[in-house]
């Protein structure tokens, strides 16, 4: 009977038969820009901001917090804006998350100063003593390693020059470390003393939590 | 065809894969457990190789990649041999795989707890391993194809169509799924931006799930029911339709997992669509199984293996109708994002795809080693345990979906939340413990089976060096 006794002609026909809905709904819409919109409002991350988007990656991060905002009332309420496609125009892989055993990250940035976010990450349950969230004060003994940066930003299409980059890298480090910077008791506080004046991985991953949502914000404030 | 009595089978590639899936069904579990005491007591995030995000995904990759494709290669290599009749053409080959799929995944597990993790669920691994699991899978490729053209049965049988189109599928979604730019040698770069890296991920996701834990699956329980049983399977023609609507509705629903999300809708509509149609062909799957016991359903009692094999349908059953429904854009808005998810994902796996391969392997190992099963009794224990242990671990997972979904969506009369995160969070706590609990009974099953198959191999080393006199009476064709 036909095919089952052709095993290379039913190899072509299943393979035919599996790429017909992949090529539908995944690949024709990889190469339809209303399904990833670019927008002006949205910035892509720094360098700083990249290389603490690396470590929420390493550590992941992803697999207790989501970063979409559904369109839904209490959602909305809980969290913030809901999420729009152009904010993740920059975002490679996206990291949107399918579980949320901690709350959604999507509106972070701006929610709370520097130093909360030092404090917490450095020993959640200091601040919520029943939170299960792992501690990660080691991140702040962790000088930040900047040698491949520009190669990110460069692979990842951002547009920075290999000076931009440098510049990015010591404005970030010129502001936590210096003396006026708001968060700098807390900082001090769980940065080793011989990384008060260096970049750490724990400063990197803050910088990148405070750019979650924060172009979308800056709109909002505009209107 | 008179020469095939004499033909030898290569059953030491399908006893090492059968062994390699026992070691990393045994890591993998053990690790599960881990994280799931590390779910309501945080203190075990020891340290960074240790924390909850490093571990969770040596727990999905070493059950899913390590155990799941090691029992498929195990018995596809066996399937693939007695229904074509032919032995496997190039056994160095095998070999090789075997060697490079077992260092792949310990390679696999030392890097995600280093962290090198490309966050893509379920294609966690960084570029170099991507790559020799493309390598590992090419060879299996190529002996599944060489066995089939050369084989000495015409017509193949059901089960080799869905090891044919799992071969196609997962080499499709896996280098798709994985494109990427290298950084160093432990970091790259997805090819895709945003919404189109999350459309293909769950694409991938979806589909990884389906051809590594509904297909493969299903061509072992095509092949050993009926062999276990004595009992023809009950439809061709139903398996025919399932077949390829199965494989062709499929490939349409990953965006389900992607639902409200910032993904253009109609692409999420469609998967809707497409999961719904999905229960027909996984039903066809369903009723297929219990029609082929009709009238002979005392098997249920008085054959050992028949439990695991109806067992192990039912759940199929049930979670191909959870699956869809909860695809529906209002249920998904209150299930998304919850524990209900991780229960329904947990029955498929510790209900029927455990289910199927350990009766697969049951049925299997005593046959390629010449020795009788070492006690069915501990093989009914194994039973018992891994079925109550699924059970209260999904069903208390389910409620404490509910619970957390309820509590996001609660609010006070003035409109405002009525509660903040961290309560719906801590309220779950007593789930966790007793999901922990349900996880060491389920584990325990595990630990007998293990020992069950070890003792069976063990019986009478002798026999496994001399090839066996006993496969020559087993050599019968599927017409």
């Amino acid at each position: 009977m036909g095919i089952t006794s052709k095993p290379v002609v039913f190899a072509v026909l299943s393979a035919a038969v599996i790429l017909i809905g992949s090529t539908v709904t995944v690949f024709i819409p990889l190469f339809m820009p209303s399904t990833q919109p670019v927008s002006a409002y949205v910035k892509p991350y720094t360098s700083v901001e990249l290389e603490g988007r690396d470590i929420y990656m390493r550590e992941g991060c992803n697999n207790c917090h989501t970063q979409t905002v559904r369109p839904l009332r209490t959602e909305v309420l809980r969290y913030g804006e809901y999420s729009k496609p152009e904010e993740f125009a920059y975002d490679r892989p996206f990291l949107w998350g399918s579980r949320r055993t901690g709350p959604d990250l999507n509106r972070i940035g701006g929610k709370y100063p520097d130093s909360w976010h030092y404090r917490h990450m450095q020993s959640p349950q200091s601040m919520f003593e029943k939170s299960n969230m792992p501690p990660y004060g080691w991140l702040a003994k962790n000088r930040l390693d900047t040698s491949n940066s520009y190669k990110k930003t460069s692979i990842l299409g951002y547009g920075f020059s290999e000076k931009d980059v440098q510049q990015q890298i010591n404005e970030y480090r010129s502001k936590v470390t210096s003396q006026t910077y708001l968060s700098k008791e807390t900082r001090d506080l769980v940065t080793p003393a011989e990384l008060h004046h260096e970049l750490t991985e724990m400063d990197a991953i803050i910088a990148y939590l405070q750019k979650l949502g924060r172009d979308v914000k800056n709109l909002e404030t505009k209107k | 065809m008179s020469d095939a009595g004499t033909e030898q089978y290569n059953y030491k590639i399908v006893r090492s894969f059968a062994f390699s899936a026992l070691f990393w069904l045994v890591i993998g579990l053990i690790v599960g457990l881990w994280i799931a005491f590390e779910m309501f007591n945080p203190a075990l995030n020891l340290t960074p190789w240790l924390s909850f995000g490093r571990l969770r995904v040596v727990h999905t990759n070493g059950l899913g990649l390590g155990f799941g494709l090691a029992g498929i290669f195990a018995t596809s290599y066996y399937i693939l041999q007695r229904l074509t009749r032919t032995a496997i053409p190039f056994p160095r080959l095998a070999q090789a795989h075997l060697y490079l799929f077992n260092t792949t995944i310990a390679l696999a597990a030392v890097s995600l707890m280093a962290g090198m993790n490309t966050t893509k669920e379920y294609a966690e691994l960084e570029w170099p391993l991507d790559i020799a699991v493309v390598v590992f899978w090419v060879m299996f490729a190529i002996n599944v194809f060489a066995t089939l053209i050369k084989r000495r049965e015409k017509q193949m049988y059901i089960s080799l169509w869905y090891i044919i189109a799992m071969t196609i599928a997962i080499a499709i979604l896996y280098i798709v799924n994985n494109l990427e730019i290298p950084v160093t040698l432990f970091k790259s770069y997805t090819v895709y931006a945003g919404a189109n890296d999350a459309n293909v991920e769950w694409w991938y996701g979806h589909n990884i799930v389906g051809f590594i834990f509904t297909v493969p699956i299903l061509a072992m329980f095509y092949y050993f029911l009926p062999k276990s049983t004595g009992l023809p399977i009950f439809s061709h023609r139903l398996s025919i339709i399932s077949f390829w609507a199965l494989n062709f509705a499929y490939l349409w629903t990953g965006a389900h997992h992607l639902m409200l999300s910032p993904l253009p809708e109609w692409i999420q509509t469609v998967a809707i669509a497409f999961s719904i149609f999905l229960i027909a062909p996984s039903w066809g799957s369903v009723i297929n199984g219990y029609y082929t016991l009709q009238g002979n359903w005392e098997q249920l009692r008085t054959n050992y293996l028949v439990k695991f094999f109806i067992f192990g349908i039912t759940f199929y059953g049930l979670q191909t109708l959870q699956g869809p429904l909860q695809g529906l854009r209002t249920l998904n808005a209150f299930f998304h994002f919850t524990d209900w998810v991780i229960g329904h994902v947990h029955m498929g796996t510790m209900g029927w795809v455990t289910m199927i391969i350990s009766a697969s392997f049951y049925y299997m190992i005593p046959r390629i080693t010449g020795n009788q099963l070492y006690s069915i009794k501990l093989a009914n224990t194994h039973f018992w345990l891994i079925l109550v242990g699924q059970l209260i671990w999904t069903i208390t997972m389910w409620i404490a979906g509910i619970q957390q979904g309820a509590m996001w969506k609660a609010t006070n009369p003035d409109g405002s939340l009525m509660y903040s995160f961290l309560d719906t969070l801590t309220s779950l706590y007593p789930y966790y413990r007793l999901r922990f609990a349900a996880g060491v009974i389920y584990f325990a099953g595990i630990l007998i089976f293990v020992w069950n198959l070890i003792m069976t191999v063990r019986q009478s080393p002798m026999q496994d060096e001399a090839e066996q006199p006993t496969q020559k009476q087993e050599l019968q064709s599927w017409g």
